[in-house]
């Protein structure tokens, strides 16, 4: 037997495989059993209400989609009434993604969230459809840090910081995050991105431009989750266009402690449980003990980055 | 899914759910997949479970198979043409307008296809309704056929009042006239199709008592016309809405439309809050 069990921060997984934020609602629980899940990680939800954007919201690309949803929320007191109920039913960890507009606001809603069923926060200061032009606090080391250190200061919760592909320096933005104290990173959200119908030349999203996500990003985020992993001591957690448990594995050996299924549910819903069995017949079959053995286990030995040599 | 599961989801959202709702993933097999007219194809699978539970007005999610010319990435959503408990079968009427029905088209018998659902909200009929109009056009009138066989099943006669561009277009008619439905067909090609005429059809229809609730599915034209008539005079109704989809389960909120509820426009997802709506909140797409 494969010891699928995974440790993120404080906090222990049965498993490393959880849905990521925005892709995985009430409704999966008609199709999927969430007590096979590591975790459950809630659509991101914000104090006031957000009415979403216009549509489409929707744009399908080769071997993927671009999305601009804009976070529709109908704010604290419905998810606290209604969605965490819904919840607590089941026994994996709850993790609640959130989302505000400053960084005082989001240490406020963290700190209306320190609740019997909820086990961690995801801050997700990445969503790139909600500010103009797709600015996110983690677009840059210092907008993290300043969010970070007052979500810490408001929570004891686990904070996990959903991080943005959409920055220079990821790994500035990374360390920032942990310096600030955050448990884990979420690495990463979608990447901006637009597309344009050459037949009505209109943009294919209402909201002109969104994220790009599915199995087109998933080399981009190995890179940055290898990049992330080798730069902080707190875990990693892969999110980027995975489908399915050869997926897993890359963003895992690349470093990732845990992996976020999102996409790759709209097509295959069973697609996460079918991870978690996947993984668990890889180690098998590797003679690999402990799942998480495989964290930051590529073998990149006598490889170096950007070793090239000057020719004369 | 679990019963109490189902039963907390209830309480989660704005619809009513049965518990063990039966939603799943299956492998159906192509049983045929065949033009009906120069527009639309007929594809028939057999799917045993699903063809029990579906319910007319509810849809599938279904994974269109890659083509030499396409890869389409996403599920597309068609609505239930028929399902039939006792022979297992379910059917789509569709038409080839995209990567996805390109794709569904290449399809041959024996071939497999996934299919999720029956998922969403689908037609609901009141105990009291004797006789119930439907009014659709296009590949609207796919999703009003199951519907008309199911008032019919409960003693509820039918007026099906069939819009189409011209007589080559015009679908469904035989199901209709199957369970005895009175049948109008309306026609771009004759003019008969226009607002004016098909306010006169469903007035008189009213007027001769046949016309305890009005459905529709197809067009925007004719739900404006149902939903302003139905308002006049006290008629209830429902519609069957489309929306570009992604997930199909209500979790990505990409499906969303607005709706007039007591004066506030409220935006719900056409997967999981409908596709059937009350006609008297829908509004103009």
């Amino acid at each position: 037997m494969v010891d699928m069990g995974v440790q993120i921060g404080g906090l222990a997984l049965a498993n490393p495989v959880m849905p990521a934020s925005g892709t995985f609602a009430e409704g999966l629980a008609d199709v999927v059993d969430f007590n096979r899940l590591g975790a459950m990680v809630t659509k991101t939800i914000t104090a006031e209400l957000r009415s979403g954007n216009r549509v489409p919201r929707v744009a399908e690309i080769s071997n993927g989609l671009l999305n601009s949803i804009g976070i529709p929320s109908k704010g604290l007191d419905y998810f606290l009434s209604e969605t965490l109920p819904f919840y607590r039913q089941f026994e994996s960890p709850l993790v609640v993604s959130i989302s505000a507009p400053t960084a005082d606001a989001f240490a406020e809603l963290a700190g209306r969230l320190q609740l019997p069923g909820i086990a961690a926060i995801e801050a997700n200061i990445s969503c790139p459809n909600i500010e103009e032009d797709g600015h996110a606090f983690a677009m840059s080391a210092s907008s993290t840090s300043q969010v970070m250190r007052k979500l810490r200061a408001a929570s004891s919760l686990p904070l996990w910081a959903k991080l943005t592909p959409n920055t220079g320096d990821v790994v500035a933005v990374a360390r920032a995050a942990e310096d600030a104290g955050a448990d884990a990173l979420v690495v990463a959200n979608t990447i901006l991105a637009m597309s344009i119908d050459t037949e009505t030349r209109r943009p294919t999203l209402g909201n002109i431009m969104g994220g790009l996500s599915g199995p087109a990003v998933k080399p981009i985020i190995v890179r940055m989750t290898y990049q992330c992993a080798r730069a902080v001591t707190i875990p990693v957690i892969g999110c980027g266009g995975i489908a399915d448990a050869n997926d897993a594995v890359e963003f895992m050996l690349a470093g990732a402690s845990a992996v976020q299924v999102g996409t790759a549910t709209f097509v295959q819903p069973h697609a996460m449980t079918q991870v978690i069995d996947g993984l668990a017949a890889y180690c098998a079959r590797k003679g690999v003990d402990r799942v998480a053995d495989l964290t930051g286990a590529v073998s990149d030995a006598g490889l170096r980055l950007g070793d090239s040599e000057i020719l004369p | 899914m679990t019963a109490a599961g189902a039963m907390a989801a209830n309480t989660a959202g704005s619809v009513l759910r049965l518990p063990g709702s039966g939603v799943d993933d299956v492998r159906a097999q192509v049983l045929s997949n065949e033009r009906v007219n120069d527009t639309y194809n007929l594809l028939v699978v057999a799917a045993p479970g699903p063809a029990s539970r579906a319910v007319a007005g509810q849809f599938f999610h279904l994974q269109c198979p890659t083509t030499d010319r396409d890869a389409p990435y996403l599920r597309r959503p068609m609505s239930t043409y028929r399902a039939e408990p006792q022979s297992g079968v379910v059917e789509f009427l569709y038409k080839v307008n995209g990567a996805g029905t390109r794709g569904l088209a290449s399809l041959e018998a024996g071939d497999y296809l996934s299919m999720l659902g029956p998922l969403g909200v689908g037609f609901a009929l009141e105990p009291d309704w004797r006789h119930i109009v439907v009014l659709g056009r296009g590949v609207g009138l796919a999703t009003l056929a199951p519907l008309a066989e199911m008032a019919a099943a409960r003693n509820i006669g039918v007026t099906a009042v069939i819009s189409a561009r011209d007589q080559d277009q015009v679908l469904s008619v035989p199901r209709f006239a199957d369970i005895g439905a009175h049948v109008e067909i309306v026609l771009d090609s004759d003019g008969s199709s226009s607002v004016d005429n098909v306010e006169r059809l469903l007035r008189r229809c009213h007027a001769e008592g046949h016309a305890d609730a009005f459905f529709t599915c197809g067009s925007n034209r004719l739900m404006l016309l149902m939903q302003r008539l139905g308002d006049e005079l006290g008629i209830a109704g429902q519609v069957a809405m489309e929306q570009q989809m992604a997930c199909g389960l209500g979790m990505c909120h990409c499906c969303v439309r607005d709706f007039r509820v007591a004066g506030e426009t409220v935006s719900r997802r056409v997967c999981w809050d409908g596709p059937v709506f009350a006609l008297a909140e829908a509004t103009s797409w």
